[in-house]
């Protein structure tokens, strides 16, 4: 670039306003899904802007940037391509805690240069390795629940929101002894790091696996802001301006999720949700199960005129999807009207029903939510509940005893009939007993739901 | 330092009023597409990476580059992938 040198630094620096002006819209036009799409495209188009405005910013040495450019482009690249659609939540895990770390190496890599830091740096530097470390950490846990690396029930001992906030107050005691850079502060960095990381497992571990979509979201707030952080170390715009945004994002995604489990933020982080729920929530269950064949289902889905299928993480698992797709089909031809019902913390993050059947080619105004089809439900002939547990449990409106007690659901035993796909009478991931099961509408369809669908179809197509 | 925090308190209100009205089919590809933005922090990894005045900054970025260029790449990458399987339903006699 050959820019005269007092131009130089205006050029990058407008680069980076139309970088984040580039961010503002993306995000905007992602409200939409019919510019959802292009959206992610500006705002993939802003990352580039300001990448290629910091590469031509004066006194660069390209050769390790280079590197690092074509590993972590190649890993993410080939991530991105190859992983399923249901291992989504995952991946957004793994990817959120690279963003995290990225951050804290950026805090550690501007305490190396070894030059002295004012507090204006310094504290920054300890904030985005504290936040930057959480973030990793818990990101990875968070991960290993998701992906049954490790188990989803809440880790818990006596004393566990004790020691976690004796870890917080001992990281935050660092992070200001290092903003006014008292005592080696290296040694100070180093211990934070340290604590960090331990602190990210530690709040992570006592949360059960069906409340990762709300810790995914958290933690991808924690990104945004870590990011940000890095941005008052370097005093760079474009970092405060993208991380702020980020940061916002997640804490609205955060509270939306809570208010769809009726459950405020911190009886998710602090009350190990599923443990308890265990040995309390099976008391009030009464009747007894009626399983049902594949044929039995044909006949009862051949006479039916209205059709609903609520999916839940199940589907997910089996990749019933597709097969879900298909019987629709089926059944519309059959003169049938199909909808599927949508509850918002169905599977293991926000929408993850959305993109598994939208993969299926269910067109989305097909999708509908709880509160769109509970008034109506009496109408449904049939509801099909595919691997769909707590989200349908009536104990949410009925059994104050429950620990989900209060969350909006989708009312299926309201439906004339209600045919549940699952593997076994197993409570679901949040480990309370369900009494749909046992209902006098109810008939269960036990197996695989990929499996089980492929059967009911291979029926309609004798 | 005043004016970055300036901007700092406005994008945090910007990106509240932003987000507060999208559709919950579309959480997953926001979380997504949201998370890849938080990989801005390339930037700061770039400049950490390209100072080559001590050789562990100089390592210290490199690695923060390529944990940032995942995040980047393959954060806009798997959002492309969801929105691209959103489609409006093409026959009406569906």
């Amino acid at each position: 670039m050959n820019l005269p040198d007092y131009l130089q630094p205006n050029f990058t620096n407008f680069s980076y306003i139309v970088a984040s002006i580039l961010f503002i819209f993306g995000l905007k036009m992602l409200s939409s899904a019919d510019t959802a799409r292009r959206g992610n495209f500006l705002s993939s188009m802003g990352m580039l802007l300001a990448v290629v405005a910091t590469l031509l910013s004066a006194g660069m040495s390209y050769q390790w940037i280079v590197i690092g450019i074509a590993i972590g482009g190649g890993i993410g690249a080939i991530a991105a391509r190859t992983v399923k659609m249901t291992g989504m939540p995952e991946m957004v895990a793994i990817f959120n805690g690279s963003g995290g770390v990225a951050s804290l190496l950026v805090g550690l890599a501007e305490h190396f240069k070894g030059t002295d830091m004012e507090v204006a740096v310094a504290l920054p530097t300890a904030l985005a390795v504290l936040i930057g470390g959480v973030t990793f950490t818990g990101s990875l846990v968070a991960y290993g629940k998701l992906a049954e690396k490790i188990t989803g029930k809440p880790i818990l001992f006596t004393g566990q929101n004790w020691l976690n906030l004796l870890l917080l107050v001992a990281a935050l005691g660092l992070a200001i002894a290092f903003a006014f850079q008292t005592g080696n502060t290296t040694v100070l960095l180093l211990v934070l790091v340290a604590l960090a990381l331990v602190l990210g497992v530690a709040v992570v571990i006592p949360i059960g696996g069906a409340d990762m979509p709300v810790v995914i979201a958290l933690l991808n707030s924690y990104s945004g802001l870590a990011a940000c952080a890095a941005g008052f170390i370097i005093r760079n715009n474009v970092l405060i301006v993208a991380g702020a945004l980020v940061g916002a994002s997640g804490l609205i995604l955060t509270s939306i999720m809570c208010k769809a489990m009726n459950r405020s933020l911190a009886n998710v982080l602090f009350s190990g949700f599923g443990s308890a729920a265990a040995s309390s929530g099976g008391a009030k269950v009464e009747g007894e199960a009626r399983p049902v064949s594949a044929e039995d289902a044909y006949y009862i889905l051949e006479a039916a005129r209205s059709v609903l299928f609520v999916p839940g993480y199940g589907m997910a698992v089996a990749q019933a999807q597709h097969a879900a797709e298909e019987l629709g089909q089926i059944l519309e031809r059959n003169g049938a009207e199909v909808n599927y019902a949508i509850h918002p913390v169905a599977g293991r993050m926000p929408g993850h029903m959305n993109v598994l059947l939208a993969e299926a080619n269910v067109p989305y105004e097909l999708l509908s939510e709880p509160e769109d089809v509970n008034p109506v439900m009496n109408t449904i002939d049939v509801a099909i509940v595919i691997g769909a547990n707590d989200v349908v449990n009536p104990a949410a409106r009925s059994d104050e005893s429950s620990p989900i007690y209060g969350m909006p659901i989708i009312n299926v035993d309201h439906a004339k009939t209600c045919i549940v796909l699952k593997r076994s009478l197993n409570p679901g991931f949040a480990g309370i007993q369900n009494a749909l099961f046992f209902q006098p509408n109810t008939r269960m369809l036990f197996g695989d739901a990929k499996a089980t669908l492929q059967a009911v179809i291979s029926e309609f197509k004798d | 330092m005043v004016l970055l925090l300036f901007i700092f308190v406005l994008a945090i209100f910007l990106g509240f009023e932003l987000i507060s009205k999208v559709p919950s089919q579309l959480h997953t590809p926001l979380m997504s597409g949201s998370n890849a933005i938080s990989g801005i922090t390339i930037v700061g990894a770039i400049i950490a990476a390209g100072n080559m005045d001590s050789p562990i900054g100089t390592i210290l970025g490199t690695v923060a580059l390529v944990a940032a260029t995942i995040n980047v790449v393959g954060g806009y990458l798997v959002t492309d992938r969801m929105l691209g399987m959103f489609k409006r339903k093409e026959k009406s006699d569906r």
